[in-house]
């Protein structure tokens, strides 16, 4: 079975929790007032679960007959040729620095995440690395926090200026 | 309607407004060079920092001539290195690149902008007259033939998706509207489907789903594949002589007129937009052209280039008319500056018009003004702009996804959507492997509660569904969307069989 029909299948049993929860779930909640109204929090999600899991199944069983197709010339059946350890390892990345702009502040965590995202992607001219990302951390912090008035903490949390 | 575009035209022309269409081309035109950030990246990134000028006017000219730049920045890619930062500028690259190639690149950028001008200023003066007259029969328009309307947009966009693809398109739709009721929707005042997570009280951020279904997934495809920036590498031919020949003038004039009036129709209509305009406009006009004319398509024919360029703007301005009349965006970037109008506490809508005419007038003004800054300022700056393309991959894409992450914090200013966003955002690169179509996806989510709200209230004014056969006006739109559906999707279905037989 190709990849699109195993998603379509996964997408058809989230769609089935997400409708038992509409059904069975949802209204045991509702004030008894609402119960008069026509409609419920959960009447839209109903419909919308009966209709995904429709047209879920639809692309399980191939109801289109739809050939094998190709997403925007990346082929997954290649990914041996592709760079798939740099990409999770980005990946992780970003994921890293979401965990960290809190406690490492933002200008550390900015600093990180350009250095370390350009070293894994080969760069190797450190000092002109150090000094892009130094001044691109300081440089956005500076217009994010004084230009547009969005405050962002700078420094660490356990660091006070 | 005089008095209202006089006061669009007073608010567009404000010293302010002027340097918001002049920055926001600039900026879109540099970053919509850049390979994996198409217009809508680009203009959700930009979304914090149009709400935080906190002029609705402002903000949304702002976004605009992002909207305006970007594109012109993909033809200029697509001309240049044969890199179309995104779908609409695949037709210019037939041509134009093949012109570079020659050493005309200069004389190839005149002519895209030349076209892009002519097809965005016939486009806006389209929109001037088709506009007001749309948004005044829309006015009649009751909750439940909104409803049926916006299910008649949702299935163009899904029929639009091409060949095999409708029925994953509608399922992506779904899922977008499914999204959608995460939260703690205005209407109920009770949290749906947040599994205790507090976080997602508020539901999904629009900007952060945006960002997830477009920017990263691109980014990874860029990081997994490195020969996909196109031919970067390739030495760039100078960019010396901008002038064109008088005979090339003649040949474009007919080619710019139909493609912009062509392309403006098509932009019209929900789901086409300027990726199906453009591929028409070239083929159209490859098939008016004499047989040695057509010989030259592909090998750098200025009609070639002048086609597809004017039919895509033509098609962005055209995309305009449903956003505003009938707040239904048709495409993908018309869907993100719809929920950007809503962070600025804007409804589009019929209404638009008469509330807030300086909004509606100048949004359209600003339109023009954005071609022509692309036209007199962009082009002669082009040839240093262009200098963004030779920024090594190693800076440019842990720049790009830094630029993605901080879009989605400062809209949300809550690292815990950074979270959301990776998440979403592999989960939209598997969905593009699989070849799924994300851009319903983010238009269900965007008109998700407007679907919602409008079936809320014709229910509850009919107690009940039966509004669906006692306006006849709803039955009909709503028969033309199971229409939209099923016959294209027989269709390709009939086809498949035959083939296979």
């Amino acid at each position: 079975m190709a990849l699109d029909r195993y998603i379509a299948l996964i997408i058809a049993v989230i769609f089935l929790i997400y409708g038992y929860t509409a059904f069975f779930e949802m209204d045991g909640l509702l004030p008894p007032i609402l119960k008069r109204n026509p409609i419920w929090p959960s009447t839209f999600p109903k419909i919308l679960s009966v209709i995904g899991v429709f047209a879920a199944l639809s692309v399980v069983i191939n109801l289109e007959k739809a050939g094998k197709q190709v997403g925007d010339d990346l082929d997954i059946a290649k990914w041996r040729e592709y760079k798939v350890m740099q990409a999770l390892m980005l990946v992780g990345g970003m994921v890293l620095y979401a965990l960290t702009l809190r406690s490492l502040g933002f200008l550390a965590s900015t600093f990180l995440f350009l250095a370390g995202g350009s070293i894994l992607l080969g760069e190797r001219r450190f000092i002109r690395l150090v000094l892009i990302t130094a001044i691109a951390s300081y440089g956005i912090w500076y217009l994010v926090d004084t230009v547009l008035g969005i405050y962002m903490t700078p420094y660490p949390s356990w660091f006070i200026v | 309607m005089l008095e209202g575009f006089l006061i669009g035209l007073e608010t567009a022309l404000s010293i302010k407004n002027l340097l918001m269409v002049i920055g926001g081309c600039i900026i879109g035109t540099f970053i919509g060079m850049l390979p994996g950030l198409g217009p809508m990246s680009i203009i959700a990134i930009m979304i914090p920092v149009a709400i935080s000028i906190g002029d609705p006017s402002a903000a949304i000219i702002l976004l605009a001539g992002v909207y305006y730049g970007a594109v012109f920045g993909g033809s200029t890619s697509s001309i240049l290195i044969n890199a179309p930062g995104v779908a609409s500028t695949v037709a210019t690259s037939f041509d134009g690149y093949p012109m570079t190639r020659q050493g005309k690149a200069g004389k190839a950028l005149t002519i895209a902008a030349i076209a892009s001008f002519a097809g965005g200023t016939i486009g806006a003066i389209l929109l001037v007259l088709f506009a007001p007259a749309l948004a005044s029969v829309a006015l009649l328009f009751h909750s439940s033939e909104y409803f049926a309307l916006m299910v008649v947009g949702l299935s163009a966009i899904a029929a639009f998706a091409g060949t095999g693809q409708i029925t994953k398109a509608v399922l992506m739709t779904i899922a977008g509207l499914v999204l959608a009721t995460i939260g703690e929707g205005a209407q109920f005042n009770m949290p749906r489907f947040t599994m205790g997570i507090m976080d997602l009280q508020s539901g999904i951020g629009f900007i952060t789903l945006a960002m997830a279904m477009f920017a990263i997934p691109e980014t990874l495809f860029l990081i997994l594949d490195p020969n996909r920036s196109g031919k970067s590498n390739e030495k760039q031919s100078e960019i010396t002589n901008l002038r064109i020949t008088k005979d090339e003038a003649k040949k474009i004039t007919p080619v710019i007129t139909r493609q912009s009036l062509q392309g403006f129709l098509i932009g019209v209509m929900p789901g086409a937009g300027a990726t199906i305009a453009s591929f028409l406009g070239y083929a159209v006009e490859r098939n008016l052209a004499t047989p040695e004319e057509r010989e030259q398509f592909g090998k750098g024919s200025v009609k070639g280039l002048a086609a597809p360029e004017s039919a895509n703007n033509a098609a962005c301005t055209g995309s305009f008319v449903p956003l505003l009349t009938l707040g239904i965006p048709g495409s993908g970037t018309t869907a993100i500056l719809l929920g950007a109008l809503i962070a600025l506490n804007v409804s589009p809508g019929p209404r638009l018009m008469q509330d807030q005419p300086e909004i509606f007038w100048s949004v359209i003004l600003s339109m023009y003004f954005g071609n022509l800054v692309l036209l007199i300022l962009n082009l002669p700056l082009i040839p240093y702009i262009a200098k963004v393309l030779t920024v090594p991959r190693t800076f440019l894409i842990p720049f790009i996804l830094f630029f993605t992450l901080m879009g989605a914090y400062i809209g949300q200013n809550n690292a815990t959507e950074l979270l959301f966003l990776v998440g979403l955002g592999v989960t939209a690169t598997i969905l593009r492997f699989a070849a799924f179509p994300l851009a319903p996806l983010l238009i269900g989510f965007i008109l998700g509660p407007m679907l919602e709200d409008n079936f809320s209230r014709a229910t509850q004014l009919y107690d009940g569904i039966g509004f669906v056969w006692e306006r006849p006006m709803t039955a009909v739109l709503l028969i033309m969307a199971i229409s939209l559906i099923v016959l294209p999707a027989w269709r390709s279905r009939r086809a498949a069989v035959s083939l296979t037989k």
